[in-house]
Formats: C-alpha cells, sequence, structure tokens
C-alpha cells in the first residue's frame, strides 16, 4: 500500500524559499561554477589578507 | 630562549611553525601534545560520511617536528608553574608522557615563553549520556568520525533492508558551539541518502540551541541575496527544507538515553525527540589544568576563567548584551598576570558570547558559545609567534601584531555533499567575526564582504583548502606563503 503523504502546510519547513529547478542547475553547471570558484577565492583571499594585521 | 607550545592543533602547529621559522636554531622551540598526529578537523565530516579516510585527514607530527628541528614530546601537560620552584628558576610546566613508550612518565619542562594552545576538552560529561561511549556520536576528532562512519553503515544497511531510519543532528548542549559542523554533516548525510536513492527512507532533524538557525554562534549574519539584504536565518532554512531535514531550534539538550533525546526549550518546556542515529556536538570547556606558585600555592584562578580557559587581555567585566563592544575582545592574548604566558585559539577565554545570552524560565541557559575554529585560530597562532620572535629578537614588550575578532573577517565553507560535479558546499564570509555596532550600525559587519553562496564551487574551495592546509601543515615547499 502506498504511503501517505504528509502535508508540510502550517510547519517550519512550510515558509522557507525553496530553489527553483533554474538555480540548481546553475548550482552544478560547471562552467558557470568555475567563475564562482574563481570569483569567491578572490573574495576570501581579500577578507584574509585584511584580517591578518 | 626556551619556547613550550601546549597543543599542536591549528592554533598551536601554527605557532610552532612561525616561531621556528623566525627564530632558527638559536633557540628552542618544543611543542607539547597529547596526539601523536596533526588533524585537519574541518575535514572529519567527510571521514563521517565514508568519504575520506582518515589518513587523508592526518600525519604525524614527529616526521615534520624532526625536519624542522621542533621539539616534540607526545604528553599531556598536567600543571604550570609560571613563577618556577626552589629547583627551576623559570617558569615551567610538568607534563606526563602519552606515548607507548613512556606513558605515565612525568617531567618537568622549563619555559621562557608559554604558549596555551591545549584546545577544547570535549566535554560530553556535562550532559549526560552523550558521547560516543554512551548514546550519540560526534566528529570532533578522528577517532570519533571513523566510529560515526561505522555506525553510520549500519543505519544505512538497514535503510537498504527498507527499514525507516531516524537521524538527529546538532547540539548536545544548551550551551554548546560548532554549530557548522553539526550542519555540515546534516547536510551530507542528505546528500549521501539522496545519491544512494534511500533519502525516502530517511527522516533528518536539527536540533540547536541556536535563538533562530542560521546563528551559528556569531548572532547569525546579514547578505546581499536576490536583490534583498538577507539573513542567515532565511539562507539556512531554505537549505535545510531544500533537503527535507526539520529542525528544532531554541532547543538545550539535558539528557540522551538510548534512541531517545531530552531536551528544554527556551519557552520552559520540556519535550523528547526519538533517534536510530544522533551525531551531537558537546559543549566544550577548557583542558582543566591547574597553575600553582613559587610556594606552591594554587593560582589557577590567576591564569584561568572558571570554565577553565585561559584569561588574556579581554575586559571580563559582566555587562549586558547592548554594551558590548569589540573592546572587549582581546587583541595579543597575553594573560594579564604573567606577560610570558599567552593562550591561542579556542584556549583563550573569551569575554563574553557572540550570540545574545538567553535563559528559559527555568533559569537554564539556552544559546551558543562563541566559536573560535579554524581561520581565526590560525591567526591568532601566527600573530603570538610573531609578537613573542620580535620580543626576543628586537627586545622590549610591544605587541606590533593584533588579532581582534572584532576586526577579522572569517570565511567558513559549508559543504553540503562530496561530489566534484554535482557535490556542493555554502560558502559564507563575515567581516568581522564579533558584529561592531559601532563601525556597522545596520547589520554589525560589513555587508559588502558577506557573503553566501551555494553551489558546487563551494565543495571545490572546500576540497582546495583541505589539500592547502594539510600542505602548509606539513612544511611543504612555501608553505609560509599560505594563509590561515
Amino acid at each position: 500500500m502506498a504511503e501517505k503523504k504528509i502535508s508540510k502546510a502550517y510547519r517550519d519547513e512550510f515558509y522557507p524559499p525553496i530553489p527553483t529547478k533554474m538555480t540548481k542547475y546553475w548550482r552544478t553547471n560547471l562552467i558557470y561554477q568555475f567563475f564562482k570558484f574563481v570569483k569567491l577565492n578572490f573574495k576570501i583571499m581579500r577578507m584574509v589578507v585584511k584580517g591578518h594585521s | 630562549m626556551k619556547i613550550v607550545i601546549l597543543g599542536a592543533g591549528i592554533s598551536g602547529h601554527t605557532a610552532a611553525a612561525f616561531l621556528k621559522r623566525k627564530l632558527g636554531r638559536h633557540h628552542e622551540v618544543t611543542v607539547i601534545s597529547p596526539s601523536q598526529y596533526y588533524q585537519w578537523i574541518p575535514s572529519n565530516i567527510w571521514v563521517g560520511v565514508g568519504k575520506m579516510s582518515v589518513d587523508q585527514v592526518r600525519f604525524k607530527l614527529s616526521k615534520v617536528y624532526d625536519r624542522w628541528g621542533i621539539i616534540f614530546k607526545q604528553a599531556k601537560a598536567m600543571t604550570i608553574h609560571p613563577e618556577g620552584d626552589q629547583e627551576i628558576k623559570t617558569g615551567f610546566v610538568t607534563i606526563e608522557y602519552t606515548s607507548d613508550g613512556d606513558s605515565g612518565k612525568q617531567e618537568r619542562v622549563p619555559y621562557d615563553f608559554l604558549v596555551n594552545a591545549t584546545g577544547p576538552k570535549l566535554n560530553f560529561a556535562a550532559t549526560p549520556g552523550l558521547g560516543p561511549d554512551k548514546n550519540s556520536l560526534s566528529v570532533c576528532s578522528c577517532d570519533h568520525a571513523i566510529h560515526t562512519w561505522e555506525e553510520l553503515q549500519k543505519s544505512i544497511a538497514l535503510m537498504k533492508a527498507g527499514k525507516k531510519q531516524r537521524f538527529l543532528i546538532g547540539t548536545g548542549h544548551p550551551k554548546a558551539t560548532c554549530q557548522g559542523a553539526a550542519f555540515e554533516y546534516a547536510l551530507n548525510l542528505a546528500f549521501e541518502f539522496k545519491q544512494r536513492k534511500l533519502d525516502h527512507l530517511a527522516d533528518i532533524t536539527w536540533i540547536s540551541n541556536e535563538y533562530e538557525v542560521g546563528d551559528f554562534g556569531m548572532g547569525g549574519a546579514f547578505i546581499k541575496r536576490g536583490g534583498y539584504i538577507t539573513s542567515t536565518k532565511v539562507f539556512t532554512e531554505s537549505v535545510l527544507a531544500e533537503h527535507n531535514i526539520r529542525w528544532i531550534k531554541r532547543a538545550g539538550i539535558t539528557n540522551v538515553e538510548p534512541g531517545i533525546a531530552q531536551y528544554e526549550l527556551l519557552d520552559g518546556t520540556s519535550s523528547f525527540v526519538e533517534f536510530d542515529f544522533a551525531m551531537l556536538i558537546p559543549a566544550f570547556a577548557g583542558q582543566g589544568l591547574k597553575a600553582f606558585s613559587i610556594t606552591e600555592e594554587d593560582i589557577t584562578s590567576r591564569l584561568f576563567a572558571p570554565s577553565g580557559f585561559m584569561l588574556v587581555d579581554a575586559d571580563y567585566t559582566p555587562k549586558p548584551f547592548e554594551e558590548w563592544s569589540i573592546r572587549d575582545w582581546p587583541e595579543k592574548y597575553q594573560n594579564p598576570a604573567f606577560p610570558n604566558i599567552y593562550a591561542t585559539g579556542i584556549a583563550f577565554a573569551p569575554p563574553h558570547s557572540i550570540s545574545k545570552p538567553m535563559k528559559s524560565p527555568n533559569g537554564t541557559e539556552i544559546f551558543p558559545s562563541p566559536p573560535r575554529t579554524g581561520m581565526p585560530s590560525g591567526v591568532i597562532g601566527k600573530v603570538v609567534a610573531q609578537n613573542i620572535s620580535e620580543i626576543i629578537q628586537k627586545g622590549g614588550s610591544g605587541h606590533k601584531h593584533l588579532a581582534n575578532m572584532g576586526k577579522m573577517g572569517a570565511a567558513c565553507i559549508v559543504s553540503a555533499g562530496y561530489s566534484m560535479t554535482k557535490g556542493l558546499g555554502a560558502t559564507m564570509t563575515v567581516s568581522p567575526i564579533v558584529p561592531d555596532w559601532e563601525k556597522y550600525p545596520e547589520w554589525g559587519r560589513d555587508i559588502n564582504a558577506t557573503v553566501g553562496e551555494i553551489g558546487v564551487a563551494g565543495h571545490w574551495i572546500k576540497l582546495f583548502l583541505h589539500y592547502m592546509f594539510l600542505h602548509k601543515a606539513k612544511g611543504y615547499p612555501f608553505w609560509w606563503l599560505l594563509p590561515e
């Protein structure tokens, strides 16, 4: 017998924003993520350099 | 000069490396650590889900220290004698060896400068029933992470046989910290179950002492996202909801029995949650070192706070949350009573938490302790090494290098799945770590330096940092150029 699906309505997990299919696609698009990798590394390095007095 | 460092974790190892590099052969650097290994603790998450072996996250310290000319004693520190005694005129530390051949042997190790980088005692005993020897699991050390992976394989086998499993992940004490590590573990579990097509049989619950999820012990943060300035509460809830992870917030676990965790909520009510597998982070405490004067009088309270963490140049005056300032936080990490003693990483006593203190009507304090792991630990270790070596080489008592957590930024890469093409990581940066409400009255931090991004790039960064920091810790070519 198929298990009854329980609705999430009115629970905490019902309200947060959930990524769309397109958002999920971009998260694992390797070309797009390569540019993100470079950009995030740059941001981290900038902060690391600032953090060392 | 003799410099003794207690502990060989991220902070102690960094301090030892830079002290030896700057002081060379003319001065003696000794590291005392009860473990023969250096562990890259952030990657224990991957050991706990079977994605890395223990040998990928640790190496033997003696190999590196032999090459660098650092004296290594595999032992635990027992007592500190800052004034010496009738025989030894300088300060000294009594240690007890833990290595196989010398186990139990005691020795007195004199010092001119002492760096306390002992890290935390994993205080499982603060929560009845908590811990790998009792009713829950941990990823706080390599050994714990291996054990957790063994237990996880049993749950996976049961799920493959069609049996539902309940996973409880989070903080195991009302004042525990390191929410980030537990959060990573919850996300990695969800990812692994999805990869194995077992996610319909996994019921994962996140339990945390945070007022709102996404607090992470640093009062949360705000990020620019989708045209809005959004709280990490929204960001974190979104990640949890996406992975079908339910959450219980404002919860302090008070007791763990086999398969049941009891908790008190901030509103004073009590409840329980049942589990088949629980990975819960314990409270942290200091290592419980004692200190004695030249007349053998107990002077522990001059060196250590009641929590066991070492007192440094912080402002420990009790004050309400609204009056907290970044000036409360230490910059030099120097003990006020004994200026040749420093405490780095988790070993220093913070002036107060970063998250707002909260108390239930029953008087139970339920809020995260301040995190001081990873990047700040490394930076503090380096700054203390730079100051000590300059005092030794140039004289004087100046501290040119400062590291206030209210001025220092931090990057936290939250692994959400181990795969080069399908894996995910949440890259989070905050600057400063401790909110500076005077400089940034609106959000407490520099909104342009605060980042929150999810993608496979985050996984690549986490993996890249794993190899980069192990390269640095092993002292491979140009290690000193790599940041903390």
